[in-house]
């Protein structure tokens, strides 16, 4: 047909105006109009189960395939972590398998480290470079002058690569930058961590307190969903917090906290409950030890206390208790995620844990609970051969509780005559460790330091430009992985399987580690042919229907009891096998037995504190190159105070206006790129909040390059926790300055 | 004898706003970038610290009414099978007077030139499935379907909850309604 209707339409709709005005009647012929509507035609001609990697939350994916490019996303309804639903984010990974600046090719630098300038080589020649580099430094310092950084689901082949290769030393930032000094609280009080997903019953709890944890702005997806369940069904919700989130939005009470004062106002609804007798006594009888010094304790921990600390009112914080105590045990104190805030994030965190034993919460339904899951066993290799005493993320002496490696730590270890290790060289998979360590500066100086830098990766981050080699990875969704069994109140076992052949010139995580592994005469360690025979070994072995599996991408396991509601006995693996309100442990290794309030700085004048979040379409600095997801969230704001940014003097004269870019200066003079400020009464006045991920210096992140600022840029300062390690970020101070009216 | 007339309930009790709903929106009907047929809007009132806040996730309200249809020269706006306003894509010469009626703000023009906007996906709607938006949203605070029919779950749920459309007083009939 030379001409199209619509061609055809528009030749004749000239007088479209006057058309218009005539047509109103003729057009509502309505009811009996069924034109075949038109079909976006996404839907698959094949429908691949797997599992998310947009972050840690690992939600089941249907992956819609059509001509062999995946079109679109569902949650798998199978999957107890998805339920049929999914994120903004879990919709993005089509943003990522088709992102046009991925790696596309093996890189070898060619200029200085981090130029970012590198030709392009083949595997062969990139692999080789690896594995000789790999050789050289274990002959001349040994392998334990080699660590790994790692985050993501496919980094359990190089764990495994490096674990053969003979060092200790591999760390993911997710602990000592994140949710670490939550484990070590909660394990020093009742024997063990939380673990991910965590062991919480959002699903049955009455009330529900979120302590700085922004649900519903981090898209922990089952998370989220029971969040929405807990509200439709009438369960309160409390939420202490400096910014008015979105959560605080739904809930019952907002505590604008003063930042950095949550111990105070923990002790003081502690000493609410316990002074006025609101506790579940038998449960504390039964279960706890150390009662009597916790009521001593906090004795003097009034609310009128923590009034002065924290600027909530004391009948606020009065009130607040005993609401909160009112709904025990179903009274679930949320324990957070990101808790590397002040440095005494342990403490916090076990003070958190203290009071959830004083609500009668572990154990029990609508609080903490104790899911199980489903065994399968390891692959059964060789055995390991490395030496433990060649760890070197910390002195003997110094974080005696830290149970995992401290990401932070091997940086440390890198910079020369920091420590007495001296490591040489990394292998960084999937953390960009530029923005997941603090101070950036440090990190770069540990990079300058070593002999060989090698990283692993899908999108060109920084720390790919600070590399020697970067080999490129495939996606999630072009990729097998192992299979994931986690402990779940519903126990299950997953599959990644590959939706489309890997693109470009990247190759799965497993072909990778293999290959090194067979250049570094680790053959023993990869007997097997691929990922895809690896994981039916082992699933097999599990007893499991491999074949049920792939097609549904999830098995279920058998639901155990997980709460004493349920039938379960408690048990508690501290040493004195009941849960600890005095930690001997504590103060055996020196340390406060009883979480004690310490003031931090303030921010001095004309500063603020800077504090950072997540926005619901992003994780970290991962997705932020993602044009799909940026289409709703392309760049971070500054949350400022509107009252207070109309008091400033400096901006007396000519007001900062909403959209405006200014420039941030942190306490050391490290400047932001500029970025846009959002005027708002969301916040308190004492601090300024942002979104992290963004500011992106690496070139090759062509869309996210230069967009927004970065909050890790401005985090120079940081400090570590002495129980574990942890690096308390929340402690840097930024001045605002104009820029110019934002384009 | 009456066919169904589609309708949607938006919870803004449990929506957070996260934007699956656009997203899977976009993926789903395959649309433009800046192309967008649903979208949130959050409103923010009060003084720090007296705030209240409400979120909603917001697309075309398939009016009973619709000014969109009454003023297309063409025909390419049109009144669907239950009640579902779409455009004829073939038809529509992008003259935009549908946009400038729309008191809801609720449709684009697409690249390709024609005028679009959501559509209830009533391509997966005949096919027994619910809209893209209401399959993903991780709070489940969307609720699609008929309210012709009394013991359905729409309209039990519009029954049971305290209810509000947005700008009734245009008089349109607005089909999605915002539980409160």
């Amino acid at each position: 047909m030379a001409l199209s209707r619509r061609d055809f339409i528009k030749i004749g709709a000239g007088s479209a105006g006057a058309v218009a005005l005539g047509s109103g009647l003729t057009t509502r012929w309505w009811g009996n109009d069924v034109r075949e509507p038109h079909n976006p035609g996404t839907e698959g001609d094949k429908v691949v189960p797997t599992f998310c990697e947009l972050c840690f939350w690992k939600c089941g994916v249907l992956a819609h395939v059509k001509d062999g490019r995946v079109t679109k996303l569902e949650g798998n309804p199978e999957h107890p972590l998805s339920r049929g639903r999914l994120c903004p984010r879990g919709t993005g990974g089509i943003g990522l398998l088709y992102d046009p600046d991925r790696l596309k090719k093996p890189l070898v630098r060619v200029k200085k480290r981090g130029e970012q300038a590198f030709e392009e080589v083949s595997w062969e020649t990139a692999l080789g470079e690896v594995a000789e580099k790999m050789l050289k430094v274990r002959d001349e310092y040994g392998p334990e002058a080699l660590a790994l950084f790692t985050h993501g689901f496919g980094g359990s082949w190089f764990k495994h690569l490096v674990k053969g290769y003979g060092s200790p030393n591999i760390a993911a930032p997710s602990y000592a930058q994140c949710r670490g000094p939550r484990e070590v609280g909660f394990f020093l009080t009742y024997g063990q961590g939380l673990g991910s997903p965590e062991a919480i019953d959002i699903e049955n709890t009455r009330c529900l307190t979120l302590i700085g944890s922004h649900l519903g702005e981090n898209m922990h997806n089952t998370q989220v969903q029971e969040f929405a369940e807990a509200i439709d069904r009438g369960a309160e919700i409390v939420v202490v917090d400096p910014r008015f989130s979105t959560a605080a939005g739904k809930a019952r009470y907002w505590l604008p906290i003063k930042p950095g004062t949550d111990m105070a106002l923990l002790l003081a609804w502690m000493n609410v409950i316990i002074t006025e007798k609101r506790y579940d006594v038998d449960y504390v009888e039964k279960n706890a030890v150390g009662f009597e010094q916790l009521a001593k304790h906090v004795a003097d921990k009034t609310p009128e206390w923590a009034y002065t600390h924290t600027g909530l009112k004391p009948e606020l914080i009065r009130e607040t208790g005993r609401f909160i105590s009112s709904f025990k045990p179903a009274s679930l104190i949320h324990p957070g995620r990101h808790t590397t805030w002040y440095g005494d994030d342990t403490q916090r965190s076990r003070a958190v844990a203290m009071l959830s034993a004083l609500l009668g919460a572990w154990g029990r339904r609508g609080g903490y609970i104790l899911p199980s899951k489903m065994e399968v066993p390891s692959f059964p290799y060789t055995q390991y051969a490395y030496e433990p005493k060649g760890k070197a993320d910390r002195p003997e002496s110094l974080y005696p509780l830290a149970d995992e490696t401290l990401a932070s730590g091997l940086c440390d270890a890198t910079i020369p005559g920091k420590t007495p290790h001296q490591l040489k060289a990394w292998m960084v998979y999937g953390t960009n460790l530029i923005q997941s360590l603090p101070d950036p500066r440090q990190t770069i100086e540990a990079i300058q330091a070593l002999d060989f830098i090698v990283s692993v990766d899908v999108l060109p981050a920084e720390i790919c430009g600070w590399s020697d080699v970067v080999l490129p990875e495939s996606t999630y969704l072009e990729r097998c992985d192992d299979v994931w069994a986690p402990y779940y109140k519903q126990p299950f076992v997953a599959v990644r399987q590959p939706a489309v052949e890997p693109m470009y010139d990247s190759k799965p995580g497993w072909w990778i580690a293999k290959e090194l592994g067979h250049r570094l005469g680790l053959e023993d360690y990869f007997p097997w042919e691929d990922s895809m025979e690896y994981a039916k070994h082992r699933v097999a072995a599990a007893g499991l229907d491999c074949e049920e599996l792939q097609r549904k991408g999830v098995v279920l396991g058998e639901k155990t009891p997980v709460s004493e509601e349920e039938g379960l006995g408690l048990s508690f693996d501290t040493p004195s096998g009941k849960i600890e309100l005095y930690s001997e442990t504590l103060a055996a290794a020196g340390f406060h037995p009883m979480p004690e309030y310490e003031a931090h700085e303030e921010p001095p004048p004309g500063m603020f504190r800077l504090l950072s979040g997540r926005a619901p379409v992003h994780t970290f600095g991962r997705t932020t190159n993602n044009r799909f997801l940026s289409q709703v969230y392309d760049e971070n704001e500054v949350w400022i105070n509107a009252d207070v940014l109309a008091a400033m003097p400096e901006f007396a004269d000519l007001p900062l206006e909403d959209g405006e870019r200014v420039v941030l200066e942190n306490q050391d003079g490290v400047r932001s790129d500029p970025v846009k400020l959002k005027v708002t009464q969301r916040i308190r006045g004492d601090c300024v909040y942002m979104v992290h991920g963004y500011g992106h210096t690496a070139k090759g992140l062509k869309f996210a390059h230069k967009r927004g600022a970065s909050d890790s840029q401005l985090m120079t300062r940081y400090k570590v926790d002495p129980i574990m390690g942890g690096t308390g970020m929340n402690v840097n101070f930024v001045r605002i300055e104009r820029v110019g009216r934002a384009s | 004898m009456t066919g169904p007339r589609y309708g949607m309930a938006m919870d803004v009790k449990r929506c957070v706003g996260c934007n699956a709903c656009v997203l899977a929106c976009k993926a789903e009907n395959d649309l433009p970038e800046n192309g967008f047929r649903d979208w949130i809007v959050t409103e923010t009132r009060g003084v720090f610290p007296h705030l209240s806040q409400e979120i909603r996730s917001e697309r075309c309200n398939h009016c009973d009414d619709p000014p969109c249809v009454g003023c297309c020269p063409t025909g390419a706006s049109h009144i669907n099978e239950g009640g579902i306003v779409l455009v004829d894509h073939e038809m529509c010469t992008g003259c935009k007077a549908c946009i400038a009626s729309c008191p809801y703000d609720a449709r684009y023009v697409h690249p390709e030139g024609y005028v679009d906007k959501c559509t209830f996906c009533l391509h997966r709607v005949k096919e027994g499935q619910q809209p893209a938006c209401v399959t993903i949203c991780p709070t489940a605070a969307l609720t699609f379907g008929d309210l012709a029919d009394s013991e359905g779950e729409l309209s039990k749920l519009l029954a049971k909850r305290e209810h509000k459309t947005l700008k009734p007083e245009m008089g349109l009939g607005p089909n999605v309604y915002f539980l409160l």
